[in-house]
């Protein structure tokens, strides 16, 4: 008689709601804490409901992309230091040329400032693929880099963008009380990752993070792959410049430091592991949700912003430390 | 079939002097400094139409260049241990409020407060990294935000800043005319870890720690020790880094250090100690110092703005490990 593991065994035994359970814990954890959130983050606002809803995700709506950018590339195996400041500069980018443009103008350069994140993240990509330094290294130096091509396209905080732009973040979807910020998000999601995760390169880009040499053992063009990972993050984080050009009117060439730091956080705390290969975009989607909330907690408690930012700081370095005890348990 | 041998031994020589360079690098980054000088030199000429490289200039130089000697000293350590540190601008500042908070009830205590601040700032990254392994650039991006935040905070503050003479005299004075007070600091720092890097144990775990950190551990060596110590002493350097600023500008304010993160990283990197860790030394480092800050005063004098300053540095530091991780590479 051949012995299983045991391991094997509870995976045959296991009722597909254990299992599923298992595979998607840490997701759905994500979003009952958001969720027990909400009443006290309620509790504590004077406003109704649907302003409160609405001012949360404008506020959520760039780092939701940071994170899903730095998401993407981390599944992958890597890491993304540029996000951030790659955000600012198709900030920048974006504000000084949509000042004069009519609505429909402006949609169509988003679709080209986009396409150029696209292009600059891939390069970054491209860079670690071919030189086979590390991506913290590569995307450390582009972190600088794209500092410096922010600060060249725009020295101080100006331009604008059309209003009927700044409404696809601002307002409402329809009449319903669904804020576009939120709306945008989804669709995003819904188009770029959900086609790819369940199809071929999706299934490349969880292979090549969970291990390089068994992707490439299996047929994975895993320099393909890579690449493509930064390309799509290069997507969402152009996506992210605009959100903050829609959201804040403006263009501010430091306005991409913060989301470096906290698209990690919500990537660690949405599930995903640093280590590569685990978790998906929904969780983190949450997580960034919840950090948001978290301030905008702080903030209502009048506290200090300047405190928030310290107790956020403080946040993000715990859900580290801990997101990175758990998940090292989990996988060895 | 003649040239066979000759070719062979040219062949051999070749490599040869490309092992004795890739061995040291700070034979061929001190020609590099070298002819930075003299570009800088004729730039100058026909710039302003006098001498770059005089013996005033010459100890400028190195009196601007001490306080990011000290910042890069710290950063060195961290980058031989296979990590990064960037919190070390923000602790530099951090550890020159401190000083000029508490300058006003004693030199001592004034100084002490300032270390004590990079000690503990750095004594935090450490116990993050070593004993929780949070990924070293998460902790200290986590912690120089949370500095900053603090910061941020006490510097809206009105205190009376009260820089302690002594500091003041470090960080600007020179003697004879021409040697720098902060060089002499400086130089001593730097003997002692170039020193202590080759003779002492701890020098010795530190490049095995950044080699392999498993084998290290299955050695014997206490892995998260030697880190935890990496980090301290950084921000303790960080800290004496921040003091020579505060010395030279006399005012602290929030973004006294913010230049010295990316030029430290880069300094180290120039310096040829390995990104990956465990190969590197602290004599490069100063060459890649010196290096920074002479490209530093060749950019001001062609009118060079910040961003291009960032464009140069991010790019340098890509392009350099690029160059050094193929050149080392084992065949």
């Amino acid at each position: 008689m051949t012995t299983v593991p045991a391991d094997v065994v509870e995976f045959r035994g296991a009722a597909p709601w254990r299992r599923a359970l298992r595979l998607h814990g840490w997701t759905i954890a994500v979003w009952l804490v958001l969720l027990a959130m909400v009443p006290y983050w309620r509790s504590l606002s004077q406003q109704d409901f649907k302003f409160d809803v609405q001012a949360l995700a404008i506020d959520a709506m760039p780092l939701c992309f940071a994170a899903m950018a730095q998401a993407v590339v981390v599944i992958s195996g890597g890491i993304d230091l540029s996000i951030g400041s790659l955000m600012a500069v198709i900030n920048v980018l974006s504000a000084r040329e949509m000042v004069d443009m009519s609505f429909r103008q402006a949609l169509a350069f988003s679709l080209l400032l986009i396409l150029l994140a696209a292009l600059a993240s891939g390069f970054t990509g491209l860079i670690i693929t071919l030189t086979r330094i590390p991506d913290i290294v590569v995307t450390l130096g582009m972190l600088f880099v794209w500092q410096g091509v922010a600060l060249w396209i725009m020295e101080i905080p100006g331009g604008g963008v059309p209003l009927d732009f700044s409404n696809l973040a601002l307002g409402n979807v329809g009449s319903t009380s669904i804020p576009n910020a939120a709306a945008v998000v989804l669709v995003a999601w819904l188009v770029l990752w959900l086609p790819i995760r369940w199809l071929r390169p999706g299934l490349a880009i969880y292979a090549v993070g969970s291990s390089r040499n068994s992707a490439y053992l299996s047929g994975i063009g895993v320099t393909r792959t890579r690449v493509g990972a930064y390309l799509l993050a290069g997507c969402f984080t152009g996506l992210g410049g605009l959100a903050l050009s829609a959201s804040s009117g403006i263009g501010d060439p430091n306005s991409g430091t913060t989301y470096t730091l906290n698209s990690v956080a919500a990537v660690v705390l949405g599930g995903v592991s640093l280590l590569g290969g685990v978790g998906g975009l929904i969780g983190v989607i949450a997580a960034a949700y919840v950090l948001t909330m978290s301030k905008i907690v702080l903030l209502l408690r009048g506290t200090d912003p300047n405190y928030a930012n310290v107790y956020q700081g403080v946040l993000i370095i715990l859900v580290v430390v801990v997101g990175g005890l758990l998940t090292r348990k989990t996988r060895t | 079939m003649t040239a066979a041998p000759e070719t062979l031994e040219r062949e051999n020589r070749l490599q040869a002097l490309q092992r004795f360079l890739v061995d040291n690098p700070v034979v061929v980054l001190v020609g590099v400094l070298v002819l930075l000088f003299v570009l800088t030199d004729l730039v100058n000429r026909h710039e302003a139409g006098e001498p770059f490289v005089t013996w005033n200039q010459l100890s400028t130089t190195f009196l601007v260049a001490a306080p990011l000697g000290m910042i890069a000293a710290g950063q060195t350590l961290v980058m031989l241990t296979g990590g990064v540190d960037l919190s070390v601008a923000l602790t530099a500042t951090a550890a020159a409020f401190a000083t000029a908070w508490q300058g006003g009830n004693g030199t001592a205590q004034g100084i002490v407060a300032g270390l004590a601040v990079g000690l503990g700032i750095g004594l935090v990254n450490g116990i993050g990294v070593g004993v929780f392994r949070v990924n070293p650039l998460i902790m200290t991006l986590g912690t120089s935000s949370v500095t900053f935040g603090l910061l941020s905070i006490y510097a809206g503050r009105a205190f009376e800043k009260v820089v302690p003479n002594l500091v003041e005299t470090l960080g600007s004075d020179r003697f004879f005319d021409y040697l720098p007070a902060n060089l002499i600091l400086w130089a001593v720092l730097a003997a002692i870890l170039i020193l202590g890097l080759r003779y002492t144990g701890y020098g010795r775990m530190l490049y095995a720690v950044g080699d392999n950190a498993v084998a290290a551990r299955l050695a014997g060596v206490r892995v998260w020790q030697v880190l935890v110590v990496a980090y301290a002493l950084c921000g303790l350097f960080s800290a004496f880094g921040g003091l020579l600023l505060v010395g030279f500008t006399n005012n602290p304010d929030l973004g006294l250090a913010t230049p010295y993160l990316l030029q430290s990283v880069a300094a180290v990197v120039i310096g040829g100690t390995s990104i990956f860790g465990g190969w590197g030394s602290y004599s490069g480092t100063i060459v890649g110092v010196l290096i920074l800050t002479v490209l530093g005063s060749l950019l001001t004098l062609l009118d060079a703005m910040e961003w291009q300053r960032q464009v140069i540095y991010g790019s340098i530091i890509i392009v350099l490990t690029a160059i050094y991780a193929r050149v080392s590479a084992p065949e």
